[in-house]
């Protein structure tokens, strides 16, 4: 498996505040690839740091093969990398159907205004709000928006979707339909970079675990292994037995 | 050579007091983030408030201070529970245009009772001479007392409780609230700081020049310059910023006629925002 | 505020087919045939204000509708067009549509410049700098000598010959002028149903979001500012060139750019009827008002009045009070 997204040496200092430190690791493509600590680890950072939101201090980012370190937003956009957002950011007063044209409009196949309706319009039923598509986006729920928010990364035909916090907020249900839709996302050859605080299902979803603890990387494998990481335990965890009984496979 | 120094001396004089406004709308944007485009009518409410209080009311010109102090800060939390209160949270087109029609309206009140034509408040006060010289008593008082606003400003930001409540506002409004801290209070308390800066400096100005009800415009961009070069919300660079802007007009003053200031203060503004997008003295916000 | 403008289906409608395309049809039209027909001159001149006012506020809106920023000195493109014009017609001895034209020209090419610059800033920032740019244009034209200095320019009545005489010309100015309001118009709309467009409005709701969507933020802002520059400085070559004469004071004028700011929101930001409404109806309230002595003072402090009634009350203006009403309205009038 090549390499689709390669994280050498990365960090960001904010004001003497190190938030994210010599952070390196690849996703692959095809992969899904989790990204779990606590609160204030640097994740988010991360994906800042990633799509170019901040500009890193230290070390680069590639993504297939070019360096995208400390490009603007919009060009690592259309590099092929996707995005969604802990607090969705909806295009508020803009129906769900024209949120999602935008993202096929701008997003790597950068299409012109007719086809990307027919994209937006297929995503949308993809993520589940087919039957919403006039609606604007600020009358959708909390789950609405979520899906929404994935739609329109979707709509931009990426080839790394980068998820951040996808299932806060969402009761089981609609988490377990949401882990349906992000795996078929994967089937399609999309890879994902999930941050997720749902253990169960981001140990369940990942083929590859990365543990961030302040900034710098604690321990990364299989979801197995990284369960039964003492430090991991010690840092994050806490409790062995909780460790244990989030091991997949029981 | 003196000629030289003097005019920078000057400069200096005034263009603390140029800070002085700025620190007022520097205020109001760091604690709120809206950019108050009636700052311009405040100073020309300050400027008028003193002819009115010298020439109606036979107040000696300084001791005026006080009840504009007083004045600007009412009208100030009025104008915020009238304009400000509801465009906070929303995008900042709104705020800029709720803010500038009331500009509109005051300036609008302002020419129709007071016209266009130029207005003079004397104020005599025996100057200071150094090597030939004599600088102007009036641009003496006017740096001190900006000195002194400064100071007062400092001390009720920095030491006491109400200030810091201010500033926690300002650094984050939710954990603020979080905190017990009446927020909406703390921004209108702020705004009406903020108006109540420039009406004083307005009153200051207006001891050292004189004025029309449409000088506000060209103070307000004064204000806008002076704010970018000492970063957003940071009222020390304001001071500082000030003080380098009336650097900057005391050197051209000697070589360049005085229609062209405004044209040199729009390309000093434009470029600094394009090369410095933080403000030249930025406080860096953890 | 983003009216639904995709409709499924209206996207890949041929644009001769949407209705709305006609209605500005007629708009134009009656402007046209108005005048002519009653052979009215005095409906010709307040129609002719009214075009003006009508181009200024579309163009506005491209910038304040569409991307959600502030141009406060947008007079300074009518300004520096009609300046332009005068200069080539008066000095250069350039005919009418030529000098017109090139101030088009030149005027969205100094917007793109400075747009390019400014525009990679925020909101206020941006609106910031407009509000200084009138002004230092304005002083810089006052001491420039080429361009008379403050005392302004003038063109000699002969400049009428080639139009087949004064009378004559203030008729072909006027079907110019339509055109131009027309332009605008179909501007507006052209880019409100257009992938451009679409990425402006992005902008105008969320620029980050827009920006992380791949939309080219800086560029398309900076695109906008020039493209909103270019028919304002049509019209003001074409309004100065019929006034034989032009001044700084005049030019540019921040209490035009200001009344067109209000038009816009008076009418409905964000919308294609709301600048042309707005106008209208500003004009019917000014007109009103100005028959008194006192009001006439009292033409700013009743802008201002207004506009803040609807920032604070109505921000959508009256077409977005209309969609509310009557949401059907949003198909038919955009």
């Amino acid at each position: 498996m090549t390499a689709l997204l390669e994280i050498e040496g990365l960090s960001k200092n904010f004001g003497g505040v190190r938030a994210v430190q010599w952070l390196s690791f690849a996703v692959n493509e095809r992969e899904i690839l989790g990204l779990i600590g606590p609160n204030g680890a640097g994740k988010t950072t991360l994906f800042n740091l990633i799509n170019g939101v901040f500009v890193p201090d230290e070390g680069r980012v590639r993504f297939r093969g070019i360096d995208i370190t400390g490009k603007a937003p919009y060009r690592v956009a259309r590099h092929g990398l996707a995005r969604t957002h802990q607090i969705v950011q909806p295009l508020t007063d803009m129906s769900v159907l024209e949120n999602c044209m935008v993202g096929a409009c701008f997003g790597r196949e950068n299409l012109p205004l007719a086809r990307a309706e027919v994209v937006a319009r297929e995503v949308a039923v993809e993520v589940g709000l087919g039957d919403r598509l006039s609606t604007p986006a600020a009358q959708l729920t909390i789950v609405g928006k979520k899906r929404l928010e994935l739609a329109r990364a979707l709509a931009a035909r990426p080839m790394l979707l980068l998820l951040d916090e996808v299932l806060a907020g969402l009761n089981p249900t609609e988490i377990e339909r949401m882990i349906g839709t992000i795996r078929s996302i994967r089937e399609r050859g999309i890879a994902i970079l999930i941050i997720e605080h749902v253990m169960q299902a981001i140990m369940g979803l990942s083929d590859r675990i990365v543990v961030l603890n302040s900034g710098q990387k604690l321990a990364e494998g299989a979801p197995a292994e990284v369960a039964n990481d003492p430090s991991v335990i010690e840092a994050y965890l806490g409790d062995p037995a909780l460790a244990a009984a989030l091991h997949p496979g029981g | 050579m003196f000629g030289i120094v003097a005019s920078i001396v000057d400069g200096v004089l005034i263009g603390s007091v140029y800070g002085l406004a700025a620190m007022g709308l520097t205020l109001i944007w760091g604690v709120m983030d809206v950019v108050n485009l009636t700052h311009g009518a405040a100073i020309v409410a300050g400027m008028f408030a003193l002819y009115l209080l010298t020439s109606a009311a036979g107040l000696a010109p300084y001791a005026a201070l006080p009840p504009i102090l007083a004045g600007g800060f009412l009208v100030g939390v009025l104008l915020y529970w009238i304009a400000v209160h509801r465009m906070i949270g929303r995008p900042p087109l709104m705020s800029l245009l709720s803010t500038f029609s009331v500009n509109l309206v005051l300036i609008g009140l302002g020419t129709a009772v007071w016209g266009t034509v130029l207005f003079n408040v004397p104020v005599t006060l025996p100057g200071v001479s150094w090597q030939g010289y004599t600088f102007p008593g009036t641009h003496l008082l006017a740096a001190g007392l900006t000195a002194v606003m400064a100071g007062l400003l400092y001390l009720f930001l920095y030491h006491t409780r109400l200030g810091k409540a201010v500033r926690a506002v300002a650094d984050n409004r939710e954990a603020a609230e979080l905190a017990g801290i009446p927020t909406t209070q703390m921004l209108s308390l702020a705004f009406g700081l903020g108006v109540a800066l420039a009406s004083v400096a307005g009153m200051l100005i207006a001891t050292l020049f004189p004025f029309t009800v449409l000088a506000g415009d060209a103070y307000q961009l004064k204000s806008f310059v002076v704010t970018v070069l000492g970063g957003l919300g940071n009222p020390a660079g304001a001071l500082l910023g000030g003080i380098a802007l009336g650097l900057v007009e005391g050197l051209a003053a000697p070589f360049m006629p005085v229609s062209w200031t405004l044209v040199i203060e729009f390309v000093l503004f434009v470029a600094v925002l394009i090369v410095f997008p933080g403000g030249i003295f930025a406080f860096r916000r953890s | 505020m983003r009216q639904d403008a995709f409709k499924s289906g209206d996207v890949r409608a041929p644009i001769l087919r949407r209705p709305f395309f006609w209605i500005i049809a007629l708009v134009i039209t009656a402007f046209g045939l108005a005048p002519a027909v009653a052979n009215d001159v005095e409906l010709r001149e307040s129609l002719l204000l009214a075009a003006v006012y009508i181009t200024l506020a579309s163009n506005l809106n491209l910038m304040l509708g569409y991307t959600g920023y502030i141009n406060f000195g947008s007079i300074v493109f009518f300004g520096l067009g009609g300046y332009i014009c005068v200069f080539l017609m008066s000095a250069h001895d350039w005919p009418l549509a030529g000098a017109v034209l090139a101030a088009g020209a030149a005027v969205s090419l100094f917007a793109l410049l400075f747009g390019l610059g400014i525009l990679r800033l925020r909101g206020a920032y941006f609106a910031l700098a407009t509000i200084g740019i009138n002004e230092a244009v304005k002083a810089f034209v006052s001491n420039f000598e080429p361009w008379g200095g403050s005392s302004g320019l003038y063109l000699s009545t002969e400049i009428f010959m080639p139009l087949g005489g004064p009378m004559q010309a203030l008729w072909v100015i006027y079907f110019l002028m339509v055109g131009v309001m027309g332009l605008s118009l179909y501007l507006s709309y052209g880019i409100k149903t257009s992938k451009f467009g679409l990425g402006l409005m992005a902008i105008g709701q969320n620029e980050d979001a827009a920006a992380m969507l791949g939309v080219r933020t800086p560029l398309y802002k900076a695109f906008a500012y020039s493209v909103s520059a270019f028919l304002p400085a049509l019209a003001g070559g074409l309004y100065f060139f019929k006034s034989a004469f032009i001044q700084p004071v005049d030019a540019f004028d921040l209490g035009l750019s200001t009344e067109a700011m209000v038009i816009v929101m008076l009418g409905g930001q964000g919308t294609i009827t709301g600048p042309t409404v707005g106008a209208y109806l500003y004009e019917e309230l000014r007109g009103r008002l100005l028959t008194s002595e006192t009001f006439s003072n009292f033409q700013l402090v009743i802008s201002g009045a207004l506009l803040l009634v609807i920032v604070l009350f109505l921000p959508g203006g009256l077409m977005g009070w209309i969609y509310g009403r009557w949401p059907r309205m949003k198909r038919v009038l955009e």
